[in-house]
């Protein structure tokens, strides 16, 4: 068979042997050409890519990891640290690089000594992170232990030991809710921010309380380190280290010593004491109990300890001094009386205390079932008769005392620095036709003059009606040191009228008062100050005919708010205090908020003293405020290990149900909700 | 030559053996950088294996040409039954294998049948009468004998090696003086089918096709090999990061650095200079085999000799082009360069017969 039209041409051997050179030629050409495009391919990517390749091979070899800044010092006004770092070993676990997630946790459990619940929340965690962000197996440990991962790591690949620092807070519980705590960002923070510091080991950020509002000025700027890794990230050795930038350190207006000393004084009361600095509105304490110890939180808390801490009916989770609202109670009976002085009723005018006074078709009755016989102002107060403020208010009208009310502070919203506040509720006529589309009524009035009904109150506010019936200033609550601070202004009121209410708050509890026990134990220097008790319930018919009940008879709930605010010295006014002790119900006299507020009042005078009675208390309480926690917390686990955890983890919102006033039961309706008039969380 | 050298020995070609030397040397340095500073465990290995075959190749080089051409059809035959076995056992085995276990070295039939496709095309060539090169008589066995071992290894499956086979039959028939048409013809008709028969590749074979044109496109899966091999060329630059200082080698950034993607290796710390000392050493190779092949007057010595050089110069070209990313990523060493022995001892057969070619031409009363 032939092919093509060539057939016909004559293939000679000597034309085959031309054909031969010719194409051994053509093939040796082409060798050369590819030679050559090899040659040009390869000085283009040597060459005029060089710089590209250059880059992308560095970026290879040197990793760049983030030295995650240390955070910022907080102190107090002498600059003892509320809040520092320490230093620490750390072993993490990079989710990504995980291979077999429950052998490797298996075997951190048992090098490390991990408790199950620990290894629960690790589990957890790890589900809940984004794969590069790291995950924290365990903090605080020493070098031993540190040592042992590390030797391991072949082994484990994933788990990332570190040197760093964590937060340290000398204070513990006692500064829980004032500075709040740290913690690793979320996989959501990272989300929004991008920044690659959060999904540094060992980075923490502000999570609560001023950690979280100062986070910009606390946060330092991160310092790097360039190492030389392998492809399998394993580390050659180190190129270059930039040391990182601490954050700024914050000063605050807190007294170190005395915020301690008032957490540890609540005892085993949940309450909260505020103390102000007369002269100046510098908060000196905040104190918030029972609390959590931050030291824990920063560390990762664990699944026992949150549900301890969230099931607990003292709240602890709650920054109460900002955030508890509690009916004032007859602590309010001095800013109403002040209102009448302002509004021109004379303190000598008296009134006659028979125990019960009808309003309308109800019997309002005071506190005291006998009476007080005749009462004026000074008596008034010292004596918290109800029955001259039911009569005075409504011959004074509402709107003197929710004007005044206003002035002293309650109701205000200050700017400190925490994401939210409740500020509490000051009723007058065209709030409540606002709220509930209903006209005042008189015994509206005769509820507020006494503290109760719609009104509610916060303890930071309580502290601040304190200063500044004390000093005469609108003084503002401050929390950020500052050496010249502009002098607060004048409150516009008569010091004449001022001084009346000095004599009969101190009257209260240096004369035979209601607050006999707020007495300084201190020589020389006298306390003012104005008791209250909010009742929380309603007391039935069926009580009244057959007696009130006793609160230590009653469940913890039900039981009522006890309330002090006073200042010392009466007579040149330095220190403001408000505590709050919530269903304290004045059943112990040592923890009820007068001499509570006493002892935290004599700290400022005679620290040592006042540290010796509280150590002597403290005895019988069970020791200071951690030994308890964590008597508590073994409790609970040895509770948890017999039995489920209970699931009626009722929200405690009863901690501010402010109930109907004292006698009033058959006459108004005040929703009990109504607490959550003034709470606008941001 | 002085007439103190015996003359067996000036007899040599040495011209020939020193640049040899000179590539499997160089191979050697890159490969005892490339185990991080360390003649252990490949740059010994590859240097003994490196002398042994060359040994072997001067045996071979002592050898008739006419021993060649009289073994190239049967020795075919037994390559060929070698790779059906291979097949065979693989399918025993349960899985695809290459290579039958010789106890020193895992021996692949494949890498034998570069060679021997050359040799039995060339064979068959020779022996054709010259008046039959233009008819269908002078295709159709070709076709059969590249056939057969293409197919065999395209099913192992070794698309570089099958390629390599097809390619230096091929070259011999284009040697032979088929028809320039045929050529072009077939090119173009190959040409219009890639994009038919990409369209009928599965989704993932696609993906592999379009990763080896934008290896970036994904740089740490199937595109993983190019990307770090283009970086490790293309951070050396011109004079390279020097002897033993390559990152993308040592830290394992580069994979098959010792094997597949050695001239990588050696580019990120040889730079550009060791590049094209590397190519031209290789040019000047091709250049022996070429002219070996131009200087002789017998068909068989011919064709055999520049198609054995162009075996050669498809393992370089095909490496090479694949590591600068200019070629899909198939399993082609680069002679003398990558740690392996039967690459080695292919590519080393070539060289023997091409000396052997070369010697006899030189010899009087050679075969016409």
């Amino acid at each position: 068979m032939k092919f093509g039209k060539s057939s016909g041409k004559i293939v000679t051997q000597a034309s085959q042997s031309f054909s031969f050179t010719r194409r051994a030629m053509v093939l040796g050409g082409i060798q050369g050409g590819v030679g050559l495009l090899l040659a040009g391919r390869m000085a283009w990517i040597s060459v005029a890519e060089n710089e590209k390749y250059q880059l992308l091979s560095e970026s290879n070899r040197v990793n760049l990891t983030l030295i995650p800044p240390r955070r910022g010092w907080i102190v107090d006004r002498h600059g003892r640290p509320l809040a520092n770092n320490r230093t620490d070993f750390r072993v993490d676990i990079i989710p990504d690089r995980l291979r077999d997630k429950d052998a490797t946790i298996a075997s951190l459990a048992r090098i490390l000594a991990i408790q199950p619940d620990e290894v629960e929340r690790i589990h957890e965690d790890l589900e809940k992170a984004a794969g590069f962000q790291p995950v924290e197996v365990a903090a605080n440990l020493d070098y031993e232990q540190y040592a042992a991962v590390s030797v391991r790591l072949p082994d484990l690949p994933g788990v990332a030991p570190a040197q760093g620092f964590s937060r340290h807070y000398p204070a513990g519980a006692a500064v829980g809710h004032l500075i709040g705590y740290v913690g690793t960002a979320s996989a959501k923070d990272y989300e929004t921010r991008r920044d690659p510091l959060l999904i540094t080991p060992g980075f923490k950020i502000g999570k609560d309380g001023l950690e979280s509002s100062l986070e910009r000025e606390l946060t330092g700027k991160p310092g790097a380190k360039r190492v030389e890794v392998t492809a399998r990230g394993k580390i050659v050795r180190e190129l270059t280290t930039r040391p990182d930038t601490p954050g700024k350190t914050i000063r605050m207006t807190i007294d170190a010593g005395l915020q301690e000393y008032a957490g540890r004084r609540l005892g085993t009361q949940s309450g909260s004491v505020v103390v102000i600095d007369c002269h100046s509105g510098d908060l000196l304490a905040m104190a918030s109990m029972p609390s959590y110890d931050p030291n824990s939180f920063s560390d990762g808390i664990s699944h026992a300890e949150w549900d301890m801490l969230s099931q607990d009916d003292h709240v602890p989770l709650r920054n109460k001094t900002l955030k508890g609202l509690y009916p004032p109670g007859s602590t309010v009976k001095p800013m109403a009386a002040l209102a009448f002085l302002e509004a021109g009723l004379r303190p000598e005018e008296t009134v006659n205390c028979s125990g019960a006074i009808r309003v309308g078709n109800a019997l309002f009755h005071c506190w005291s079932r006998r009476g007080h016989g005749a009462v004026n102002m000074h008596r008034g107060i010292a004596q918290s008769c109800d029955i001259y403020f039911y009569v005075m208010a409504q011959r004074m009208g509402m709107q003197v005392i929710a004007d005044m009310a206003r002035r002293l502070g309650m109701g205000q919203k200050f700017p400190l620095p925490y994401p939210s506040q409740s500020y509490g509720t000051v009723p007058d006529p065209a709030w409540k036709l606002r709220k509930y589309q209903q006209d005042w009524q008189i015994y509206d009035t005769v509820n507020a003059t006494i503290g109760q009904g719609y009104m509610l109150i916060n303890p930071t506010q309580l502290a601040v009606m304190a200063s500044r019936i004390a000093s005469g200033k609108e003084l503002m609550p401050q929390l950020m040191y500052k050496a010249n601070r502009q002098p607060p202004k004048a409150l516009g009121v008569s010091q004449e009228h001022l001084s009346v209410i000095h004599n009969a708050m101190s009257a209260v509890v240096n004369g035979g008062g209601t607050g006999g026990a707020a007495r300084l134990p201190v020589p020389d220097v006298l306390m003012a100050g104005k008791t209250g008790t909010a009742q929380v319930r309603r007391i039935t018919m069926a009580e009244r005919a057959g007696g009130v009940r006793g609160n230590a008879s009653l469940p913890f709930k039900l039981r009522d708010h006890a309330l002090f605010q006073g200042f010392a010295p009466y007579d040149n006014p330095r220190y403001a205090v408000g505590t709050i002790i919530e269903h304290g119900g004045h059943v112990s006299r040592i923890q009820d908020a007068p001499m509570i507020s006493a002892d935290v009042i004599s700290y400022l005078f005679d620290p040592a003293k006042a540290v010796e009675r509280l150590e002597k208390y403290e005895k019988d309480w069970g020791g200071p405020p951690a030994t308890r926690l964590a008597a508590q917390m073994a409790e609970y686990r040895r509770a948890k290990g017999l039995a489920a955890v209970p699931g009626d983890a009722a929200p405690p919102t009863d901690a501010n149900a402010a109930n109907v006033a004292n006698a009033a039961e058959d006459a108004a309706q005040p929703p009990s909700n109504a607490a959550h008039d003034g709470d606008v969380p941001e | 030559m002085s007439s103190l050298v015996p003359a067996p020995i000036a007899s040599l070609p040495w011209r020939l053996l020193i640049l040899l030397t000179c590539i499997a040397s160089f191979g050697t340095v890159v490969l005892y950088s490339a185990a991080g500073g360390s003649l252990t465990p490949w740059a010994i290995n590859q240097g003994a294996r490196f002398c042994i075959f060359l040994a072997m190749a001067l045996t071979l080089s002592r050898l008739p040409v006419s021993l060649f051409s009289k073994i190239a059809l049967p020795g075919y035959a037994c390559v060929l039954i070698a790779l059906v076995l291979v097949e065979l056992i693989g399918g025993v085995a349960g899985g695809s294998q290459r290579w039958i276990n010789l106890g020193f070295m895992q021996l692949q039939p494949s890498e034998f049948m570069k060679p021997m496709i050359v040799l039995a095309v060339a064979q068959f060539y020779a022996r054709l009468p010259v008046g039959e090169l233009r008819r269908w008589a002078a295709i159709w066995p070709a076709l059969t004998l590249i056939g057969f071992p293409a197919v065999l290894v395209l099913i192992q499956p070794d698309l570089g090696t099958s390629t390599m086979i097809v390619a230096g039959g091929v070259t011999v028939m284009f040697l032979a003086g088929l028809p320039l048409r045929l050529f072009i013809g077939s090119g173009l008709a190959v040409a219009a089918a890639i994009p038919v028969a990409f369209s009928f590749l599965h989704d993932y074979q696609q993906k592999r096709v379009l990763i080896f044109l934008d290896p970036e496109s994904d740089p740490l899966g199937a595109g993983y090999h190019i990307s770090q091999s283009k970086i490790a060329i293309g951070s050396g630059g011109i004079f390279g990061k020097g002897f033993l200082n390559g990152t993308q080698s040592h830290l394992d950034y580069l994979p098959e650095g010792h094997t597949d993607f050695v001239f990588a290796t050696m580019a990120e710390e040889w730079g550009l200079v060791g590049g094209i000392a590397l190519i031209v050493a290789f040019g000047l190779l091709f250049r022996w085999g070429i002219r070996v092949a131009l200087r002789t007057q017998d068909k068989f010595s011919r064709l055999a000799a520049a198609g054995l050089t162009t075996t050669i110069f498809f393992y370089v070209a095909i490496n090479t082009l694949m590591v600068m990313g200019l070629a899909p990523v198939v399993g082609i060493p680069l002679p003398f360069m990558s740690y392996g022995g039967s690459s080695m001892l292919t590519v080393m057969l070539c060289i023997g017969i091409i000396m052997a070619i070369d010697r006899d031409k030189k010899s009087p009363g050679s075969w016409t």
